[in-house]
């Protein structure tokens, strides 16, 4: 076969049984659970399923948790039960989360950790005198592995410290093993998902293309595992230089699982979440271990303890505002108050939390101690010692600055956008026969159950981590075990629809024309002006970013309204951001590297209005320190203690968001003090 | 920049047709500049995007040669610090200039397997197709990790 060029590429196409999309957390936990499913097929019943995964990037480094961590987030251990869990993920998303996702991730989590372990990857340890060890240091004391009863060294409730510099090396290193060189794609970016011809809630395949190479790979598949992130960079971030690239989560998850989905027809949930997290000033360094190992406090820039000064200010969020831990966005709704009355900076005291902890340490304990802060940074965010070398910061000597960031889409972390999906039968889920549907579309599904786990609203497409929506709070390992519990799921899925065969809604090379359409876009125009970046006939990706970030920031709740944003500013943002999805036909791409960008911001304008949608249709303030109806400034339990889904219709381009009723799983009561007025 | 190479000890990674930091980079972001025609440095590698680079240090850390470093991030960063990693097969070293002047060293473990090593199923059952539809993963019988939970926690069954 010849060899494709940028004026007219190749086009491969390929039928599998089972298409994985993306390498991160989530893809590697589906990879490892699926290939061992799919052997004891083989043996059981003589089908060989075809699979396949493909990565934008390469799966040593890819997805968030390429660049190492310093802590699992996520690990239960034995003294908790799934249902604290479940209600730890309802109290920080402001009580609106699936109890019955949460739950069934809880019980199976610890399982991938201890797989983790099992491969190589560093795990701290307490010993019997109550000191703590890295991971290495416990294997050479001798001291039993988590699956032994080995006691973590907790930062936190449900955090455990690790060695995590090369974690998702060694997670990648067993899906990779798993699912054998053949059966791997990297650098392959999938762009668009196809419908079933004759059933359009169906999916019959994706097709993307190579960031390498002239070739467009299209992919038949009864299956598929959407599972690509969640999305950065679609508001303007604080830093607009070289800084734009230390985004908090990583600057490559383009919003891709989301917009796909939804183009697909797929029920999306809760699109009008976002986290926004409170981290060390621009370098958007881990806080967790400095608040919850070293215990310090963050302070106004007059030293004063803001979660205790204006703790009155959680009494206008009942029943969240008296939980033991108040809500992420609740913590910063505290913060900002501090900010916008002119007393910051913000600090984190590091200086005397340090001070504290050396009055009982020795010297060799100290020297550890200082250790275990760089290595928090090292691990997982070297951008943020970059920034305390250049600016001479040693936290023993001088306190960092605090601020909340731009606003990230993610449904892994301590978000819960995503894609409502089918959950486990027997956990006591609402069922199609009970509860009421009214304004739910006719199409889509009743109960909280229907078949498949992971499995969305469209036949056949499944997701996990970030896709997933409703949830949160899974965060690394919780991600791998939600790629696991699709991954068996969609093994039983391929066999019940073996003799389906996926027949494409578009040809070939209508899907060709389409995702080369910004090469085209620059080939033919591109000598119309000297100057190849202005030409009336195109739009730069980078351009269109920038547009992008600027509807969003100034109207839809950023960084620069103080994440206000009302009625009147919403209505601007649609008619701004259906203009900018019109001129997104315009993208131009002078070559492969801006081909990959030009879908990515594709991916970030759908995401952004599905956003923007949902915060509109939501008529209160459920996230309060993450954005704010400054119009509906309440929380409405009366009329709102419900789930916001959507659906998009990809012919007429537009969106459809009704209600879902919220149902309990496990008592939530339990969270809360009683009220304090 | 964020990351930048250093022309003199770049090798392309000797005239491969991929190197080792465009086979990593998450980001798409290094590019081998086979004619010198980006660079006016042909057959070494560059960062051809900065404004895109997460400083996630994955480049730094894989180039054989050790030719990757990091500037950071310029509308942010003072000049003169930097952060340097020696990424071996069990731990890291990491060297940590101030720009002041003043340096840190530190060692971290980075896994306590040899690389390679990870044997997925070793030890593992093999799962029987009738447990195909339970919300249980195969390894649950053997990896101690599975949190069956007090079942009247679950108001509604």
């Amino acid at each position: 076969m010849s060899e494709g060029t940028f004026e007219s590429p190749k086009i491969v196409q390929e039928e599998l049984d089972i298409l994985l999309i993306g390498g991160g957390m989530a893809c590697c936990g589906a990879a490892y659970e699926m290939m061992r499913w799919a052997e004891a097929a083989k043996a059981e019943t003589g089908v060989e399923l075809k699979i396949k995964l493909v990565d934008k990037a390469a799966m040593d480094r890819s997805g968030a948790v390429a660049q190492g961590l310093s802590a699992i987030n996520t690990y239960i251990g034995s003294e908790q039960d799934p249902a604290d869990y479940a209600r730890m993920v309802s109290n920080d998303l402001m009580g609106i989360t699936r109890d019955d996702l949460a739950y069934d991730l809880g019980r199976n989590v610890d399982d991938s950790v201890h797989l983790f372990e099992e491969w190589g990857l560093p795990i701290w340890k307490t010993d019997a005198e109550g000191v703590r060890h890295d991971g290495a240091d416990s294997i050479r004391m001798d001291l039993p592995k988590l699956k032994d009863g080995g006691k973590p060294v907790r930062s936190g409730k449900w955090q455990i410290m690790i060695n995590g510099e090369s974690y998702k090396w060694i997670v990648a290193e067993a899906a990779k093993k798993a699912l054998g060189l053949d059966r791997i794609e990297e650098r392959v970016f999938i762009v668009k998902l196809i419908n079933d011809r004759s059933d359009p809630n169906r999916i019959a395949g994706a097709v993307g293309f190579s960031v390498r190479t002239n070739t467009i790979h299209i992919y038949k598949a009864k299956t598929i595992l959407l599972a690509a992130g969640g999305c950065v960079n679609l508001f303007r971030p604080r830093s607009v230089g070289e800084g734009t690239g230390r985004a908090w989560y990583p600057v490559w998850n383009a919003g891709s699982t989301y917009a796909m989905a939804a183009e697909a027809g797929a029920e999306m949930t809760m699109m009008e979440n976002r986290f926004v997290p409170a981290r060390f000033k621009d370098g958007y360094g881990p806080v967790g271990a400095w608040f919850l190992l070293f215990k310090a406090k963050a302070t106004n820039a007059y030293g004063e303890d803001y979660m205790t000064k204006n703790k009155e200010l959680l009494n206008d969020y009942p029943p969240y505002g008296q939980a033991a831990v108040p809500a992420s966005c609740l913590r910063n709704h505290l913060m900002l108050k501090e900010m916008k009355e002119g007393r910051g900076p913000i600090y984190m005291d590091t200086v005397t939390a340090l001070a504290k902890l050396r009055e009982t340490l020795s010297p060799k304990e100290v020297k550890h101690l200082e250790a275990e802060a760089w290595e928090d940074f090292l691990d997982m965010c070297v951008g943020q010692c970059g920034i305390w070398v250049g600016e001479n910061i040693e936290p023993e000597k001088k306190n960092s600055e605090l601020i909340p960031t731009e606003p990230y889409l993610l449904g892994s972390h301590s978000g819960c956008c995503g894609i409502w999906v089918s959950g486990p039968e027997d956990v006591g889920a609402p069922t199609a026969a009970e509860g009421d549907y009214d304004g739910v579309p006719d199409h889509l599904p009743r109960g909280w159950n229907w078949g498949y786990r992971s499995m969305t609203t469209v036949k056949g497409l499944f997701t996990a981590g970030d896709g997933v929506g409703a949830s949160g709070h899974k965060f690394s390992s919780g991600s791998h075990t939600e790629g696991r519990l699709a991954a068996k799921a969609m093994v039983k899925y391929a066999l019940d629809n073996r003799d389906y065969q996926p027949e494409f809604d578009a040809s070939a090379e209508e899907l060709a024309e389409e995702i080369y359409r910004p090469v085209r876009n620059y080939l033919e125009h591109k000598d119309y002006t000297t100057a190849i970046d202005i030409n009336p006939h195109y739009i730069t990706p980078k351009m269109l970013q920038f547009r992008l970030q600027k509807i969003m920031d100034e109207y839809v709740a950023g960084v620069a309204t103080y994440y206000n944003t009302n009625e009147k500013m919403l209505a601007v943002a649609e008619e701004k951001l259906e203009m900018l999805k019109e001129d997104s036909l315009k993208m131009r791409a002078k070559d492969l590297h801006e081909l990959l960008r030009a879908w990515e911001n594709y991916h970030r304008i759908i995401t952004a209005e599905a956003h923007m949608k949902h915060i509109q249709f939501r008529e209160e303030s459920r996230y309060p320190g993450f954005y704010y109806r400054t119009d509906k400034n309440f929380v409405d339990e009366e009329n709102w203690h419900c789930f916001v889904n959507s659906i998009y219709d990809k012919k007429s381009h537009k969106w459809t968001c009704f209600k879902r009723k919220h149902v309990d799983l496990v008592d939530k009561s339990k969270l809360f003090k009683p009220a304090a007025h | 920049m964020p990351t930048f190479v250093r022309t003199e000890k770049c090798d392309g990674c000797k005239g491969q047709d991929k190197t080792a930091c465009m086979y990593i980079c998450p980001h798409d972001l290094m590019k081998l500049d086979k004619d010198g025609s980006a660079t006016g440095h042909p057959m070494k590698a560059y960062n051809q995007e900065p404004e895109q680079c997460w400083e996630c240090y994955s480049c730094v850390k894989i180039c054989p040669q050790g030719a990757i470093e990091c500037r950071h991030y310029a509308d942010i960063v003072p000049l003169g610090g930097s952060v340097q990693p020696m990424r071996g097969t069990d731990s890291i070293m990491w060297t940590i200039k101030f720009r002041n002047g003043s340096i840190k060293r530190f060692k971290f473990p980075i896994r306590t397997t040899s690389e390679g090593s990870v044997d997925p199923y070793g030890g593992k059952p093999m799962p029987s197709m009738a447990d195909i539809g339970n919300s249980v993963l195969f390894t649950s019988g053997v990896m101690g990790g599975y949190r069956a939970g007090k079942p009247e926690e679950l108001i509604r069954k």
